[in-house]
């Protein structure tokens, strides 16, 4: 069984956003980039499954700018066998996202394409879902326990009114929550060897998909300021000031 | 043209949002319909006729309608789309599962989790967990959007008159089979919805001393959560967890206790209406963001807290 991850590249968890003055977007220049935390729990399993003698291949890839190659080269250094880049420019909406996957898709004939859920910076929560309604595969979103049973993938579901478990034959799309597993890191002697597998790179270009926005972004503002609070001086006055001042108690 | 809302139901009763829904589908345009998808849900399609705004109930029946997979409900809905300018419905689990599958049939490019209808084109939805608010605009003929429930009053569930009609179903979609659910059941309300919720961080300092939290949940009838740092450190399972990585939510009251409020914490609850803060650390930067900060040890804080509670005559629930 053959397994791609879809990595993305985006501004690390614990980096402050600031959102730039001319309000046309956030501030990217000089801030540190990660790998979207749910791909690395994406990763992680099919990793896992690999080593579990269940998978013969895993397969990274990435659609970005030339420097989402080291969102790449971090996967290849857990575990994964080799990467692709298909290089973009500008803002790649999901919808597009997802129409270039498949183009991967078709060539590389993985058997299960794993993703994170949710990339934390435009929080669409779509490409998923959108590669599997594109190629008409099964879609398991959200998942929090993959189990592999002759061909079929046994997923429990993280949904809001608690776990669901479905059964998806293979070919599928799989989008893993953060509770699925425990990334690990690489280590140093797996990162030396990470800078020897190969990564090939393509133009979004060359894979004939027409990836123009259809969504116009007007303005990015920050979110509206909280007033600055009070300090309380006691439990007692506490209480009394969400019973009478607030009125939420 | 009119909109489309997808209701979200059990086939009994709507699920909460869908009311909330309703009221987002009619600041687009009043002439909203509603699609509901499911199994033996006559009960479900009459609750939906009678919402306010909803003029029309387009009812879908199959048995194998009756979980909700997304793979069956997609295609009903890219079907009925033809004679629709937009397809909503929650962002919430259900609608986040279910609508991607509808826009890419559609070659729609979503717009997701929005917060406010500026235009029929043109929303107000938050990036980066609400660090950020951006105002897009939909170029696309059709557009599928989702809307964040808490930042919609549910409207009305009675005054309503719809007519409801019937519509076929679509073939099955056999290569996903549901399995089970396994509903928590808890008499506490859910994190991503509740009125209050109170949070434990670092300082709890053990997961035994979140009986501290819990009673204080207990309490106010709140749900319970916690800081990535209380999850890393094993304290609690990460479905408590609220910040960027964990759930976003946006209660009236919401009460951190021993966070001190690393960045991608504050991005989850920061929208509260009110913030209480319990932290012995004076500059914890959790006190940027509080209404009422108490600079106090939590392990003597707390049980006064539940004290003082225990001498109101009422509580809000």
């Amino acid at each position: 069984m053959k397994i791609l991850v879809a990595v993305k590249r985006v501004i690390d968890y614990n980096v402050q956003i600031r959102v730039k003055e001319d309000n046309s977007g956030v501030v990217t220049d000089n801030v540190k980039m990660s790998t979207n935390p749910p791909d690395d729990n994406a990763i992680e399993e099919a990793v896992k499954i690999k080593e579990a003698g269940k998978a013969t291949e895993v397969v990274a890839v990435s659609i970005g700018e030339e420097k989402a190659q080291e969102t790449v080269r971090k996967a290849l250094a857990v575990g994964a066998d080799r990467g692709i880049l298909v290089k973009t420019e500008g803002v790649v909406e999901p919808l597009s996202v997802s129409k270039l996957l498949q183009k991967i898709v078709e060539k590389e004939k993985p058997d299960l394409v794993f993703m994170g859920k949710q990339a934390i910076d435009d929080d669409c929560n779509q490409t998923g879902q959108m590669l599997s309604a594109l190629l008409n595969w099964p879609q398991a979103t959200f998942a929090s326990k993959i189990e592999i049973k002759d061909g079929k993938l046994e997923v429990t579901r993280e949904i809001d009114e608690g776990l669901e478990t479905i059964e998806i034959n293979v070919p599928a799309i799989v989008t893993c929550d953060l509770r699925l597993n425990e990334p690990r890191y690489a280590s140093l002697p797996n990162i030396m060897k990470a800078k020897k597998k190969p990564i090939e790179q393509l133009n979004a270009s060359d894979l004939g998909v027409d990836i123009s926005p259809r969504i116009e972004q007007i303005k990015v503002e920050e979110p509206p300021k909280r007033k600055a609070g009070i300090k309380v001086s006691s439990v007692s006055e506490l209480v009394q000031k969400l019973k009478n001042e607030a009125k939420v108690i | 043209m009119s909109v489309l809302l997808i209701a979200e139901h059990n086939n009994k009763e709507l699920r909460p949002f869908t009311l909330n829904a309703a009221t987002a589908a009619s600041h687009i345009d009043k002439d909203v319909h509603a699609v509901i998808i499911g199994h033996n849900c006559e009960e479900a399609a009459k609750a939906l006729s009678k919402l306010e705004f909803v003029k029309k109930v387009i009812q879908v029946e199959a048995a194998y309608y009756e979980n909700f997979v997304a793979e069956n409900f997609a295609p009903v809905i890219v079907k009925l789309a033809d004679n629709y300018s937009h397809i909503i419905s929650s962002a919430n689990t259900f609608g986040k599962n279910l609508m991607p599958r509808i826009a890419a049939a559609l070659d729609t490019s979503q717009i997701s989790d929005i917060t406010k209808v500026i235009a029929p084109d043109t929303f107000l939805r938050p990036i980066y967990a609400g660090n950020a608010f951006a105002t897009v605009k939909s170029k696309d003929a059709k557009k599928c959007v989702t809307i964040r429930p808490t930042s919609f009053d549910a409207c009305e569930s009675t005054g309503g008159s719809a007519s409801i009609e019937k519509a076929e179903a679509s073939e099955e979609f056999s290569k996903t089979k549901f399995v089970r659910r396994e509903e928590v059941k808890s008499d506490r309300p859910e994190l991503g919805t509740a009125r209050v919720v109170v949070s434990g961080g670092r300082g709890m300092q053990s997961g035994d001393n979140f009986k501290l939290i819990t009673s204080l949940a207990d309490k106010l009838n709140a749900a319970i959560g916690a800081s990535r740092a209380a999850v890393d450190a094993g304290y609690i399972s990460n479905d408590h967890q609220v910040g960027q990585t964990g759930k976003v939510v946006v209660p009236d009251l919401y009460i951190a206790v021993g966070i001190s409020g690393a960045i991608q914490h504050l991005a989850g609850m920061k929208e509260s209406k009110v913030i209480v803060a319990i932290n012995k650390d004076g500059e914890a930067p959790i006190f940027s963001v509080a209404d009422y900060g108490l600079e106090a040890d939590l392990f003597e804080a707390v049980p006064q807290f539940l004290e003082e509670l225990n001498k109101l005559n009422t509580i809000q629930k």
